[in-house]
């Protein structure tokens, strides 16, 4: 018993260490000037003729030209008549064919997507022709907590030990993603009704909180301390709040389930999907709890989106709360992750807000609001260059940078063929072929 | 009690007439589809009909006909190959009438028998300028059914068709397979059961043809269907994606003379050359359709690429087993128009060229005297996604008023 403590802390460090080790993604070294671009910095206006200067994976300058002091050994790349914002951030996504939970039960909070993924599916290149820098990879939505999601940045890298975001100690961030409605519900052990999806979910969450007691209770007695439990440590990570609730919901009565237990327990909760979140845009402001909006090109496809439209973008705007997107990939392709933006302030969102769902906001709802998603001295260098407005149909991306590196290059014959589909398309990253390290592609 | 009659049945003939209303729209840019954007220009429709169109200065509208006015219109869109109005939009087992599996070929299903004009798919289409569809049964079978063509308004599917039977629909590769040891498991042995009822439908109308009077053969109404292949009446309409079953589609049309018309064709693109010279048309997959399966290689430029090549294409919502449960045409042009296509060839697509395909180009799909009053209003661009439609008109009836 002595010697469980001490276990956990060898862990921890081990991942440290590891991490430490291998978290070193390829940094480009010298100064790049992009000059005459119209910035979109979402942090604040608009800047027309403007210059953004990258160095070593982050930015380091960003205004008009007649104010931005472009370094004397930088490199200069003419942007003029292009756009620039920030890296799209996707709050929610299903490419690398990662999946967590299995049959055998509802809840399975130790599962973790994390184990799954593969990072050579030629969805993270689509991704990245698409504008798309960070996404939260997450589970699917058939069990009400089907596991731990990851958040992924598509930077070089070839394995997914190098794309995941980490926390200062090296741990890997992600959330946890819950769902409610009828997904979830199927033959026992899983929930035959809505009451019964909402009490199972207490259950856990009662029992996580027994668990918690009996760990303080044990303080530094280690014959008290319980056997460790991994399910429950996610749980009680759930429930610090250091764990966000990534949760799938769509009609109005489940996402008032949702707030209820929210309420009761206290965890931190992005609604994703929402379709009527019209209906309870107020309720849903008066918690402030941010939603993350799916929106497709027609209603319905099952009971539960028989009411989804272009509106909610708009509506929760107006109600002051807070709006990302998302793909949900394959659900919606990657690749026109910008239309979907579109679509909302075709439905009555402001360009502004909508411009900040893709980037800003969806950052944010992954705590990394301090480190992407604007066009801010500091933050890493993850951008997207397009030839035109991001809501135009005839707009395209060109460039993806990541982390100071080009990413995707519209330009390249092999990249142009993820951005537009083709012959060999849809191979898993055979395009390389053999024995090419993805960083060096 | 004669009166009453005389009432009932002059209900009864109003109910089975399609609306047709005047009405005028003045366009700040017109799209006839057979000529040039017209600046400032007037369609007027008597009687669902186009009686005049050209620009406003020099084309009067009648006394008394109510004028609407509209940034951009163009002809009503023809979606050239969709499921809706036979796949409803809960998606639930009640409402999906576009594919039987029971058995693997069933050309005597007719769509006609299915439709709902109702369907709320059927609106929302609508409600962003799509006035004509190409429906029917689905993908997902050797022969699924029949498909027709329908306008989007009408209560009744009496009062919505234009063709009660347009196509015979069929499907070669993966897709027309089936599990469990049922037939057929295999590319090849779907083609050798294609090849098999076409000959049993040949065999069928020789006997009919042959037949002495009074001994004419029992009415089979699978094999009297599928005759209508064999003698040209209806196209086979063969939904593919690999360039190898699309080679297969267009040897068996060759070795029973049939007219093909090629749907999906994700691969078409490595075989130009083969679809140019055979003259067979196209009704490109979605350009949006997800590239996964054996549509996993499409392209967003295949239908440029067919078009400039010279192969009559047309483009297609297609069909969607989950969400979203249909695409929209006009989305799907407009990612066709940015990806090579182009905005005249993408709306021709979606009009004109979608009307030539199907075979109703004397009733629709372009704004010219005589034909139908379908008209897809628009306060911009069509294809910009941030534009709205404003007003759809069927047979000189505004049926969908809401910008959206």
């Amino acid at each position: 018993m002595q010697s469980k403590r001490n276990l956990v802390r060898l862990a921890v460090v081990t991942i440290t260490l590891v991490s430490g080790l291998i978290a070193t993604p390829a940094l480009a070294r010298e100064a790049i000037a992009f000059v005459g671009a119209h910035l979109i910095p979402i942090d604040g206006p608009p800047i027309e003729d403007g210059v953004l200067v990258i160095s070593e994976g982050s930015i380091t300058a960003v205004g008009t030209r007649d104010r931005v002091r472009i370094p004397k050994d930088a490199q200069i790349i003419d942007a003029a008549g292009q756009t620039i914002m920030p890296g799209l951030v996707d709050t929610h996504s299903h490419v690398g064919g990662g999946w967590a939970a299995d049959r055998s039960a509802p809840i399975q909070p130790d599962v973790s997507v994390y184990d799954s993924i593969n990072v050579r599916d030629s969805g993270f290149r689509r991704a990245l022709a698409g504008g798309v820098t960070t996404a939260n990879v997450m589970p699917g939505s058939g069990h009400l907590m089907s596991g731990q999601t990851v958040y992924v940045k598509h930077r070089a890298g070839n394995t997914i030990d190098e794309w995941v975001w980490r926390d200062d100690g090296g741990r890997p961030l992600g959330g946890m993603k819950m769902a409610n409605g009828t997904n979830s519900r199927r033959d026992p052990p899983f929930p035959g009704t809505r009451g019964k999806s909402a009490a199972l979910v207490r259950e856990q969450f009662v029992a996580a909180l027994d668990y918690r007691r009996k760990l303080e209770a044990a303080g530094d007695d280690a014959e008290k301390v319980p056997d460790r439990d991994l399910a429950m440590e996610a749980l009680l990570e759930v429930l610090d709040g250091t764990r966000m609730v990534h949760h799938h919901t769509h009609r109005h009565d489940d996402i008032m389930t949702i707030l209820r237990l929210r309420e009761e327990f206290g965890f931190r909760v992005v609604l994703h999907h929402v379709s009527d979140a019209w209906k309870v845009a107020d309720e849903i402001a008066a918690a402030g709890v941010p939603s993350s909006l799916i929106l497709v090109d027609s209603p319905g496809g099952k009971l539960e989106a028989m009411h989804i439209g272009y509106e909610s973008g708009g509506v929760l705007e107006k109600a002051g709360a807070a709006v990302a997107f998302h793909t949900d990939d394959w659900i919606t392709d990657s690749r026109l992750f910008l239309r979907m933006a579109a679509l909302a302030v075709r439905g009555g969102m402001s360009r502004e807000g909508a411009l900040e769902a893709l980037t800003l906001a969806p950052a944010q709802m992954m705590d990394l609001g301090d480190r992407i998603g604007s066009l801010t001295v500091g933050k890493d260098a993850d951008f997207v260059i397009l030839d035109g407005d991001p809501f135009s149909v005839y707009t395209k991306v060109l460039e993806t940078w990541v982390d100071g590196d080009l990413r995707f290059d519209r330009s390249d014959e092999k990249d142009r063929l993820w951005a537009v589909g083709g012959y060999g398309a849809g191979q898993p990253r055979a395009v390389g072929g053999c024995c090419q390290r993805m960083e060096e592609e | 009690m004669l009166h009453r009659v005389i009432v009932v049945i002059a209900t009864l003939v109003c109910s089975a007439m399609v609306m047709a209303g005047d009405v005028a729209v003045r366009a700040g840019r017109l799209h006839t589809a057979n000529g040039p954007v017209i600046e400032d220009g007037v369609v007027v429709v008597r009687d669902g009909k186009i009686v005049a169109v050209g620009p406003s200065a020099t084309t009067p509208v009648p006394a008394g006909v109510e004028v609407i006015e509209a940034a951009v219109v163009t002809p009503g869109l023809i979606d050239a190959h969709t499921v809706v109005g036979l796949a409803g939009y809960l998606n639930q087992d009640t409402d999906q009438d576009q594919l039987e599996t029971s058995e693997p070929v069933q050309p005597e299903l007719r769509a006609i028998d299915a439709y709902n004009s109702r369907e709320t798919l059927v609106d929302w289409v609508r409600s962003f300028g799509v006035t004509t569809l190409h429906t029917g049964h689905g993908p997902g079978s050797l022969v699924s059914g029949q498909t027709m063509i329908v306008k989007t308004a009408g209560a009744t599917v009496n009062e919505a068709v234009v063709k009660p039977a347009a196509m015979i629909a069929a499907t070669l590769g993966e897709q027309a397979t089936r599990d469990g040891g049922k037939p057929p498991g295999t590319r090849s042995k779907a083609a050798a059961m294609l090849r098999a009822e076409l000959q049993r439908a040949r065999h069928y109308l020789d006997k009919i043809e042959s037949a002495e009077e009074g001994e004419t053969p029992d009415v089979d109404l699978r094999l009297a269907a599928l005759g209508r292949v064999l003698t040209g009446e209806l196209p086979l309409l063969v939904t593919v994606q690999r360039h190898q079953d699309i080679l297969t589609a267009m040897r068996i049309a060759e070795e029973f003379n049939l007219r093909l018309v090629l749907d999906g064709a994700g691969e078409s693109y490595l075989l130009i050359d083969e679809i140019r010279e055979s003259g067979i048309p196209v009704i490109v997959h979605a350009t949006m359709k997800r590239a996964a399966g054996e549509a996993e290689n499409l392209s967003m430029e295949t239908a440029g690429v067919l078009d400039r090549e010279g192969i009559p294409i047309a483009l297609q919502s297609g069909y969607e087993s989950y969400v979203p449960k249909t695409r929209v045409v006009l989305f799907e042009a407009a990612v066709a128009a940015s990806h090579g296509l182009g905005v005249e060839r993408a709306l021709h697509a979606i009009t004109l060229g979608a009307a030539k395909l199907l075979g109703i180009d004397d009733r629709v799909g372009s704004l010219e005297i005589g034909k139908d009053g379908d008209l897809a209003l628009y306060d911009g661009d069509p294809f910009e996604y941030t534009s709205h439609c404003i007003g759809t008109i069927i047979n000189g009836e505004r049926v969908s008023r809401e910008a959206r």
